[in-house]
């Protein structure tokens, strides 16, 4: 009896303003992936996904999975729902006897799509990065903080940003964007 | 006729009413309210703090030291300055003696505050702020711009001055314009800097207003360069009466004529050791006020004036009238020989004892001052931060020096950024050269008890002879012992004031005194701007997990462990917590319960030295562990004492999972990558936290076999093929599981984890099966104390030992090292004093004793100081054992086991037996079921 | 708020770090070779000087990797920064 998937961790009404769009995109398929770049394996590993694991600190690459630098020895393969199992057997088999963990994380973190050209304002509210398009601008990443919440936070085309969220955390999250939202709906005072 | 009578022929504008101290007013849009009180004749504002003396307007802006007012409409809102309150419609205030007072009511308001960053940051945006602004923002560079007024040029409108031909305040709005067209430029009006910290981080309050979507705004700006131009404040001079109403900084009661359209007087005197005051008396006289005579401390006195006489050489040596000024006495400087004092009628006496460059951010940002003997003035030197001082800010004069200057500045520090400055003439004023100020701090007198320094701690002259009297020499203990400079307005008048007074008394110079050490906030903020969003609901993080909404809608109360919600117990209709906590352990031990223990730290460990790994971060041999099987572990720091405790799962040969406890998760996991970088690197294991992907289900009692083997068919659950200590994957109620054996509470228990999206399902699931009771952390914390579990944070804290709480079986004899180790043989670790983990049964079985409670060995308490063995940790009912019960931390308490000892507990002593620890089936026969 | 200049992502918020107090104290190589007079000497003496002091922080909320910063302990100035089991640059 393998039920439905539950409503997804931050269950909210999605925002969808003119100038700003809030809504969740659940159920992603998240792999955290932990070598050392200078393993044989990695290589096998980037063609295996078809886009060479990232070592510029703070950045991602695409294929038809997104894969984000976290930190010098680990990533995250993020892509489509339902996607776990092919991912975990494909990493597993690219790293062969090489030193790697892979480790399914999907439902470790919910994601949250801001975006529209108030999406910087709103999370210049509670994120002390600098959100500048010059120095944060699409195909960049971050591990920080985002209000009282620690985020993974990626920048993508046509000022969309995704923020990835412990699923403990999304409720309190969300909570605290639509409120610092409010300002920046239409018809509301700035 | 205007109803306000002492507003300045032709100034005109919106009429705004407002009430003060119970009487209606009226005045015009741009007004603060202390503009508009000088309009309408209100000469005393607020009361003295100390001395309850009446207190006049006595500045123009933040510098304010008297007018101190407190909001009562159109929101409570204590202590600010009528100098700096933007008068609106509908405004109710009343003046403050001195102190104000918080609102018993809730303040409906919003705050807010935002992150922002820049190459260049211009704090003030006068004639220098402006030119600095312009000329970095042609650069390219992305710029703020923070001004605290609602209108820009600084001191402009205030002076009248021209700029290029304009009037300043046309300059200023046009060169405003100009800057808000840049598409890298940020203009922050209403905005005041209050604080500079470490790394050019500039924290500031945006007054925005009611009607906005927050009533203030933090800004939190990060920036690469800064240019403080933040102008200077005039100080006043110490003389007998210097604080009755109607007493004014001569370039404040400018401002009120030039900038409000305000005559602050009829008739004034103004006393001065400058020329700046002669500007404001010049100015004073085209707006209909009679100055009646200049009273100039210098014998060659000021620049050319064609006014009223100028009585050079003299002082102000009194004031007179009660609630306002009514005439003035000056008297010859005695060193000059004359003699002879004159009394002048005036209504109004202006005071201008010299500038004080406004250092106080350069001051906050760790930059060195410098005392200018020539300007009698504080002067930024060296600083480490990426800092430019500009204009007045940094002693400069006059207007042209200061278009200049701020002109350079802005494009040095854009070039400093990496940006090229582009070539741009700064604007232009004329400058008229002054004569050279004297530097006055104090008239002398005989009686200094009417010479203030600081008129908001109505401190005087003879309070600082009190303390240099008393040995002081050092500015900082004379601001402490007189608490001079200490108020809201951090001693922006008198800060120096009190060290020239100091140096005079002590006849050293202020160059060798310096002065007090500015710190943040350089203007009043509210806490509740300081909290912004973090307030209410949104505080703090609360935590829930995937099964949160099912507790929610059973009506569970719950505990806050860290920042996770946990279900603390289910009442069900008529139950209290008493009720509802027996009833729940009587399920567990008789039938099955089931808990959500989600929240529990998992950490996944991969790679061929995990084992060793583990082997040396917990006291027990891990590596022994086959896969299949879990064994319970304890963590120690260094020093012996324990950190975390847990269960470790042997997934494979390179894999483990390490569960920890709920409020240390990511600290173990924090702990794990610190042995890993800094001390091990070339262990091959990494650590990946799954906490969060898993949900977990506790399902414990002698009934949950059953439950089980229902959910789960395929899973073989009798004792053999599924022992204690040992998982096994199944899937449960059709969901993949992970099952483990493990049990927090003696019974037959299980634990199954499955993917968080599921968990919800799985709880349904076995609730659903009928014969479970849902329990909370009071029943787990009940169960597990009845077999002498310990909690980490509850029965230990940062000195208890794996020894102390008869855990010694997890210690292993065999590793040559775990972290601790070393730590469990010195010989403070050995003792046979320490307190170890003991029981206590209450000799009234209905006795509650009280967390946290002493213990000692006297039917009665002797005298102070009462020699106490150890403390109650843990305290609970118990359903299985029919009465009350307590763990507690006792010296030597494993030697005292059947000792009676006492409990104080307010003036009762309550005896109590000492006991094990383990109180419920110390044979462990229950946990097979 | 300091801003501190971690190895791998740049400088950032010192709210997202963790200290770590000195560096280069090593965890001894055979704890139970060392006289109880020693080890106390381990777990409990740190340098505390006024001025440049190497010490270990980790980026907690980012990279959750360690490393060594030399901060003037009197100005917040950072001097250096450098990675986990590297050596201290040499002065200040």
């Amino acid at each position: 009896m393998m039920g439905e998937r539950p409503s997804p961790p931050a269950r909210f009404e999605p925002v969808a303003d003119g100038d700003l769009r809030i809504a969740e995109v659940s159920f992603l398929t998240q792999v955290n992936l932990r070598l050392d770049p200078g393993d044989p394996a990695a290589g096998d590993i980037g063609r295996a996904l078809g886009v060479p694991l990232p070592t510029e600190p703070g950045t991602y690459g695409s294929a038809d999975v997104d894969v984000l630098w976290l930190g010098p020895d680990e990533w995250l393969i993020v892509g489509e729902p339902g996607r776990e199992r092919d991912l975990e057997t494909r990493l597993r088999t690219a790293a062969g006897t090489g030193h790697v963990a892979v480790t399914d994380v999907s439902a470790q973190r919910t994601t949250l799509l801001v975006a529209g050209p108030k999406a910087r304002d709103l999370l210049a509210h509670g994120c002390a990065l600098d959100l500048h398009p010059r120095v944060f601008g699409p195909g960049r990443c971050a591990q920080t903080m985002l209000a009282r919440a620690q985020v993974l936070l990626v920048a993508r085309d046509g000022d969309e940003f995704l923020v990835l969220v412990r699923p403990s955390f999304a409720g309190y999250l969300v909570a605290w964007l639509l409120d610092a939202a409010a300002e920046h709906l239409s018809g509301q005072p700035g | 006729m205007t109803r306000q009578p002492f507003r300045r022929d032709g100034h005109r504008g919106e009429t705004l009413r407002f009430r003060f101290d119970g009487r209606d007013y009226e005045g015009y849009r741009g007004d603060t309210l202390a503009s508009a009180l000088l309009a309408n004749g209100v000469r005393a504002v607020a009361t003295s703090v100390r001395l309850g003396r009446p207190r006049g307007v006595f500045a123009a802006w933040t510098e304010e030291p008297n007018a101190l007012v407190q909001i009562e409409h159109p929101f409570p809102e204590p202590m600010l300055q009528a100098t700096t309150v933007e008068l609106y419609d509908g405004l109710v205030a009343r003046g403050l003696p001195g102190k104000g007072r918080l609102s018993g009511e809730a303040d409906p308001a919003r705050h807010d505050g935002v992150y922002a960053h820049c190459d260049v940051l211009v704090v003030g945006a006068g004639p220098a702020g402006l030119s600095a602004a312009l000329s970095a923002a042609g650069s390219g560079a992305r710029v703020v711009l923070a001004d605290d007024r609602p209108v820009p040029g600084g001191s402009l409108p205030d002076t009248a001055e021209t700029v290029d031909g304009l009037p300043g305040a046309e300059w200023a709005a046009a060169a405003l314009a100009e800057l808000d067209g840049h598409p890298e430029v940020r203009v922050l009006a209403r905005t005041g800097v209050l604080g500079y910290y470490d790394d050019n981080y500039l924290v500031a309050v945006e007054r925005r207003g009611e009607r906005a979507s927050s009533r203030e705004r933090l800004w939190r700006i990060r920036a690469r360069r800064v240019v403080l131009a933040t102008g200077a404040h005039e100080r006043s001079v110490a003389f007998a009466g210097n604080d009755r109403p109607g007493v004014m900084l001569a370039s404040a009661a400018r401002a009120y004529v030039n900038r409000y359209g305000v005559l602050p007087g009829r008739r004034a005197v103004v006393f001065t050791a400058n020329d700046s005051a002669y500007a404001a008396a010049r100015d004073l006289t085209a707006a209909g006020v009679e100055v009646a005579a200049v009273v100039d401390v210098r014998r060659g006195g000021g620049r050319s004036w064609d006014g009223s006489e100028v009585l050079a050489g003299h002082l102000v040596t009194g004031v007179d009238g009660q609630d306002g000024v009514s005439s003035v006495t000056v008297s010859p400087d005695p060193r000059g020989g004359l003699a002879g004092d004159r009394e002048i009628e005036a209504d109004l006496l202006l005071v201008s004892g010299g500038w004080n460059p406004v250092v106080h951010l350069f001051g906050q940002a760790g930059g060195r001052l410098r005392y200018d003997e020539r300007l009698g003035a504080l002067l930024p030197a060296a600083t480490r931060q990426a800092v430019e001082v500009a204009g007045a800010a940094r002693g400069l004069s006059t207007l042209g020096r200061c278009l200049a200057d701020g002109a350079a500045a802005g494009a040095r520090a854009a070039e400093a950024a990496g940006f090229r400055a582009g070539r741009r003439s700064a604007a232009r004023a004329e400058d008229v050269a002054a004569a050279l100020a004297e530097h006055v701090w104090l008239v002398p007198a005989a009686d200094y008890r009417g010479h203030f320094v600081d008129l908001q701690r109505d401190v005087t002259v003879a309070d600082v002879m009190r303390a240099t009297r008393a040995g002081l020499r050092s500015v900082e203990h004379v601001k402490r012992y007189t608490t001079a400079g200490t108020a809201h307005d951090q001693g922006k008048t008198s800060g120096l004031l009190t060290s020239g007074v100091v140096a005079h008394l002590l006849e050293v110079d202020v160059a060798e005194l310096g002065t007090t050490t500015f710190r943040a906030p350089y203007v009043p903020v509210s806490f509740a701007t300081l909290a912004g969003r973090d307030r209410g609901a949104l505080h703090d993080p609360v935590r829930v997990t995937p099964l949160h909404g099912w507790h929610v809608a059973r009506g569970a109360l719950f505990e806050n462990v860290g920042q996770w919600k946990r279900p603390r117990y289910y009442p069900r209709a008529g139950e209290d917590m008493r009720a509802a906590v027996l009833r729940e352990c009587a399920a567990v031990r008789r039938g099955a319960g089931a808990m959500d223990v989600s929240t529990l730290g998992k950490i996944d460990l991969q790679g061929p030295d995990a084992a060793e790994l583990l082997d040396r971060l917990y006291t027990a041999m891990m590596s022994t562990l086959p896969v299949g099987a879990i064994r319970y572990g304890v963590m120690c720091q260094p020093d012996g004492t324990v950190f975390d405790d847990g269960t470790v799962t042997r997934l494979a040969e390179d894999r483990f999972l390490a569960t920890t406890t709920t409020g240390n998760a990511a600290a173990v996991l924090d702990w794990m990558e610190e042995w890993l970088q800094t001390e091990w690197p070339s262990l091959r294991v990494y650590c990946t936290s799954v906490t969060e992907q898993w949900a977990t289900v506790a399902l414990a009692g002698p009934g949950s076999r059953a439950v089980l083997a229902g959910l789960a068919p395929g899973l073989a659950v009798d004792g053999e093929s599924f022992p204690f200590m040992t998982w096994r994957e199944a899937r449960v109620a059709g969901i993949e599981a992970r099952v483990c054996r493990i049990s927090f509470s003696g019974e037959l228990a299980y634990e199954i984890n499955v993917s968080a999206w599921d968990g919800l399902a799985l709880w349904e699931a076995v609730q659903g099966s009928g014969a479970v009771t849902p329990y909370g952390t009071e029943t787990m914390h009940v169960l597990r104390a009845e077999k002498g579990y310990p909690i980490v944070g509850q029965d230990t804290d940062g000195t208890v030992t794996p020894a102390d709480l008869g855990l010694g079986w997890v210690l292993s004899g065999k590793k040559a090292d775990y972290v601790g180790k070393r730590s469990h043989a010195r010989p403070g670790d050995l003792r046979p004093d320490r307190k170890h983990l003991v029981g206590l049964l209450p000799d009234d079985p209905d006795r509650l004793l009280p967390e946290g409670a002493h213990l000692v060995a006297t039917a009665r308490l002797p005298e102070p100081p009462v020699p106490a063995l150890g403390h109650v940790t843990s305290s609970y009912r118990s359903a299985a054992l029919g009465r009350t019960f307590a763990l507690a931390l006792v010296s030597g308490g494993r030697e005292r086991v059947g000792d009676r000892l006492y409990v104080p507990v307010g003036a009762e002593q309550v005896p109590v037996t000492v006991t094990r620890h383990v109180l419920y089936d110390p044979e462990g026969a229950r946990r097979d079921g | 708020m300091m801003l501190i200049p971690c190895p791998w992502c740049g400088p950032r918020d010192e709210a997202e770090f963790h200290y770590g107090g000195q560096a280069h104290v090593a965890y001894p190589a055979d704890p139970a070779a060392l006289s109880d007079a020693e080890w106390a000497r381990y777990l409990f003496f740190r340098d505390n000087p006024k001025g440049p002091f190497a010490e270990r922080w980790s980026h907690a909320a980012g990279c959750r990797r360690w490393f060594n910063v030399v901060r003037d302990t009197a100005t917040n100035e950072i001097h250096a920064v450098y990675r986990a089991g590297g050596q201290r640059p040499v002065s200040p």
